[in-house]
């Protein structure tokens, strides 16, 4: 049997032929990082390479002082006995897919991607290889998209109600990412109000701008007057601060979260938001199926998320696949 | 049935009571009756049933969404709802044809499905899910599999209702109960701002519920304004004779009649426009477990047999018409001092009044409640002589004093994703309890936890799974609860040899471990000496 070019190891995936490790979640001698959510990028690793677009917003969640190589996409760099090469994924600013080319194969390793059109960054490139390494976080057929633009036009109502109510419309969201696709998504039409954001997102929207992503005016809450009302204001915020005693100031107000979890309608209700939005930066069920058609790869494998049923399926339609949980091998502590 | 699926839409966009009650008002105002009257059917959670089969709708859910069945069976197992899955699931509209009205599409394409053969309710619903797109296709789901809950309680639609029409919500309770066809006359008769003339002569009247005693009785106030009641654990029930007819209505408004003839033969003798409000029992010389009481509920036609190893009675303990009149709004003693003279005259074995319970001081009390058990009851009623029979759970005159539930301390064995609210959460956990060197089950319970609780035993069963059974996974047997319940009766049916009446998570005690936990012989002590027939 040949053997593997990459295994789980520390919560990420190591690369023996290049001594290096993909999204480690604990340090490691040598990291490629896919992206700067949590779940992938984690400090305290000797060496750092990343994809230039996601320096920045790096920087910011990691800090500056660590060992920090970055490249474009596309770009090739050596790394021991391996060529590897980012590749756009189109999950957030500078979100990048691993292909490692080495005697044993070519590995595409995805950190998290979708296939959907995003105005905060480079579009998802697929390319040949023999194993495909896919995320898998909505991992059922229930998954599937609605259009960005007819969800979006269902945002713009919501608060546009809210206004005419003199509401505030408090609008949940993960504070990398999804925040500033919103916000970009909803600038490019007349806005029926102000917009705030919470602490957590200030920075990151900072990167974003900086990088001369076009985002709309926002205010931070943290400086609004005493006694301000938002009456009719949209508020972004993380789902971290919803029912924390932060929302006691926006009073009667609408909620809303922004998220792919929010197509199955015991989801939103359990977390008692008003309103739920279908708009992920993740890909849908058909973006996973035909994500694995694109990469031409005879081996699928899925990492992040319950993969049972897309590795079944595409077992199915003939594919050798299966799935891995990366968490297993975390060392305690 | 597109202006419909938008208020479900408003109703299903917020969590706000008023905004709910003001969506539904603005509704029923401008609706043609005919949709009217089905919406108000749907809302309050009245069902079509036996339509099609679920487990054809499954089947033809995964073969229009081109997937393997196991695959639609896992999305239903993770969204823990059928009718959303197969919305999901389903492929967009191909011809987006304008949804018919509500009533059209209830009584043309959905009614009529009962009567067709499988391959042509195959064609009609595939056709359906072709058509309709979106809130209309989940609705049309719905309907197909269930009722209607959409996060709205029928007392919200009552007080919607009644605030359209103008009257009282008790009085829009009045006409929402019983038997009613949803048509448009009806639908006008319920918006109709005048009294009720004529009302169907079967209605039962809404139900008036006590609250649990959260206090001590002595803060009632004295106890010579209240009066005491042993609480049965039977079936409540309204005894209804009008028009020379008898009707027997649940709780949960199914007609019952015709399934207890020992005491429906007596309640002929009863004068016509009589309503009993009142208890049915499982009875021989005294009350009998509910188990007993749950051999007959099925039965439309009991034969000698049942009859004789499951005797029931009727236990009125109020009097809500008398003479055609209404007495709802008379002091419960005056109708009490009624009902006592009408039964004596009745003198029937299997109907009567049960005796209230002898006290003068609230003192007195708590040694009457401990002996509930032995007694065959829940504990105790506490009511106000004075209080009128209210419309449903209104707080302040009638109040259920149960007695302490037993207890047990049991091991996580199973674990099942839920339903609804809980769809995607491992919710639904069966117990066991220590049996020859062994556990053996002994309970299902699904309520009890809070929210951030059933969120980490979630996570935790994820991670300690050693089997899967379908939708069920088997867990480590290390997590032990202490679950409440209400009684023992020996069973067959289950391995332990005991069926356990409403068990429930009392507390997650992670200070116990599996060795901690009960034991089956433990349990066993519980069972009534008598074990009534099995």
């Amino acid at each position: 049997m040949v053997q593997d070019l990459l295994k789980p190891d520390a919560g990420g995936l190591y690369c023996a032929a290049g001594d290096f490790w993909i999204d480690p979640l604990q340090p490691v001698p040598r990291a490629v990082i896919t992206h700067a959510h949590a779940d992938h990028a984690r400090s305290g690793s000797g060496a750092y390479h990343v994809a230039r677009a996601g320096l920045p917003v790096f920087r910011q969640r990691i800090g500056k002082e660590n060992d920090l190589e970055s490249y474009d996409y596309g770009e090739n760099f050596e790394l021991g006995n391996t060529r590897v090469t980012l590749f756009p994924a189109g999950h957030i600013l500078g979100s990048a897919t691993v292909r490692v080319e080495s005697d044993l194969g070519t590995w595409g390793v995805s950190g998290d991607f979708k296939r959907d059109a995003d105005p905060t960054c480079d579009g998802f490139q697929a390319y040949d290889c023999d194993v495909w390494l896919t995320e898998c976080t909505f991992g059922l057929p229930v998954y599937r998209w609605p259009a960005t633009g007819e969800v979006i036009a269902q945002i713009q109502q919501w608060w546009q109600e809210c206004a005419a109510d003199s509401r505030p419309a408090v609008l949940f969201c993960y504070a990398l990412g999804k925040a500033q696709r919103v916000l970009c998504e909803l600038g490019r039409d007349e806005l029926p109000g102000r917009i705030w954001l919470h602490g957590a997102m200030q920075p990151l929207t900072r990167c974003y701008r900086d990088q001369g992503i076009p985002l709309p005016d926002t205010r931070a809450v943290s400086e609004a007057d005493k006694g301000e009302k938002y009456a009719g204001d949209l508020i972004l915020a993380p789902p971290s601060a919803a029912g924390s005693p932060w929302m006691k100031r926006f009073g009667r107000h609408s909620s809303g979260f922004v998220s792919g979890w929010m197509r199955i309608r015991g989801n939103r209700r359990r977390r008692g938001y008003d309103r739920g939005f279908v708009l992920s930066d993740h890909a849908d069920w058909p973006g996973l199926v035909e994500t694995a058609a694109d990469m031409r790869a005879r081996r699928v494998i899925t990492i992040h998320g319950d993969g049972s049923a897309l590795a079944g399926f595409l077992r199915e339609h003939g594919l050798a696949a299966e799935s891995w949980n990366l968490r297993e091998t975390l060392k305690p502590a | 049935m597109e202006r419909f699926a938008r208020l479900y839409d408003r109703l299903d966009g917020t969590t706000s009571t008023n905004a709910r009650v003001a969506a539904m008002v603005a509704y029923f105002r401008d609706v043609p009756a005919a949709d009217g009257a089905w919406a108000v059917w749907c809302l309050t959670g009245r069902r079509l049933k036996r339509l099609v089969p679920s487990r054809s709708l499954r089947q033809w859910g995964a073969e229009a969404a081109g997937l393997p069945d196991w695959l639609l069976e896992t999305s239903y197992q993770h969204v823990g709802d059928l009718a959303e899955t197969l919305n999901l699931l389903a492929p967009g509209p191909e011809q987006a044809a304008p949804a018919p009205p509500l009533h059209r599409l209830i009584e043309e394409r959905i009614r009529p499905l009962a009567r067709l053969d499988e391959r042509d309710k195959r064609r009609e619903v595939l056709t359906a899910w072709r058509e309709l797109a979106g809130t209309e296709r989940f609705l049309y789901n719905k309907l197909l599999t269930g009722a209607l809950r959409v996060g709205v309680s029928r007392r919200l639609v009552t007080r919607a209702l009644a605030e359209l029409a103008g009257i009282d919500s008790g009085l829009m309770a009045h006409r929402l109960m019983g038997d009613w066809q949803p048509t448009p006359e009806f639908f006008a008769q319920l918006l109709a701002d005048e009294a009720d003339a004529d009302l169907d002569i079967s209605r039962p009247y809404p139900f008036f519920l006590a609250s649990p005693l959260e206090s001590e009785p002595a803060e009632l106030g004295p106890a010579g304004q209240w009066r005491a009641e042993w609480k049965w654990d039977g079936i409540r029930a309204q005894l209804i004779r009008r028009g020379g007819e008898t009707f027997l209505w649940s709780r949960g408004e199914e007609r019952l009649d015709g399934r207890f003839p020992e005491f429906e033969a007596a309640a002929e003798a009863l004068p016509d426009g009589t309503v009993l409000d009142g208890e049915i029992m499982a009875w021989r010389d005294g009350p009998l477990p509910f188990a007993v009481l749950q051999r007959r509920i099925g039965r439309k036609k009991p034969g000698p047999k049942t009859l004789q190893s499951a005797p029931t009675a009727f236990l009125a303990y109020d009097l809500l018409e008398c003479g055609g009149r209404d007495l709802r709004e008379a002091p419960l003693d005056e109708r009490s001092g009624r009902l006592e003279g009408l039964l004596e005259e009745l003198a029937a074995e299997r109907l009567f009044r049960p005796e209230p319970v002898d006290f003068a001081d609230w003192d007195d009390l708590p040694a009457l409640r401990a002996t509930s058990r032995e007694r065959g009851v829940e504990g105790l009623m506490l009511k106000a002589t004075e209080s009128p029979y209210r419309v449903g759970r209104k707080r302040g005159d009638w109040w259920k004093w149960k007695v302490e539930p037993y207890t047990f301390d049991g091991v996580l064995l199973y674990a099942q994703p839920g339903h609804g609210r809980r769809s995607g959460l491992f919710t639904d956990y069966t117990f066991a309890v220590h049996h020859d060197g062994g556990l053996v089950p002994v309970a299902k319970a699904y309520s009890g936890l809070t929210q951030k609780e059933i969120e980490e035993l979630d996570r935790w069963i994820r991670s300690h799974t050693t089997d899967r059974f379908g939708p069920v996974r088997a867990v480590e047997p290390v997590q032990v609860f202490e679950l409440a319940f209400e009684g023992l009766t020996r069973s067959a049916r289950h391995k332990s040899g005991i069926a356990m009446r409403f068990p429930r998570i009392h507390r997650w005690r992670r200070d116990l471990s599996v060795a901690d936990a009960d034991t089956l012989a433990q349990l066993e002590r519980l069972l009534p000496a008598e074990a009534g027939p099995a």
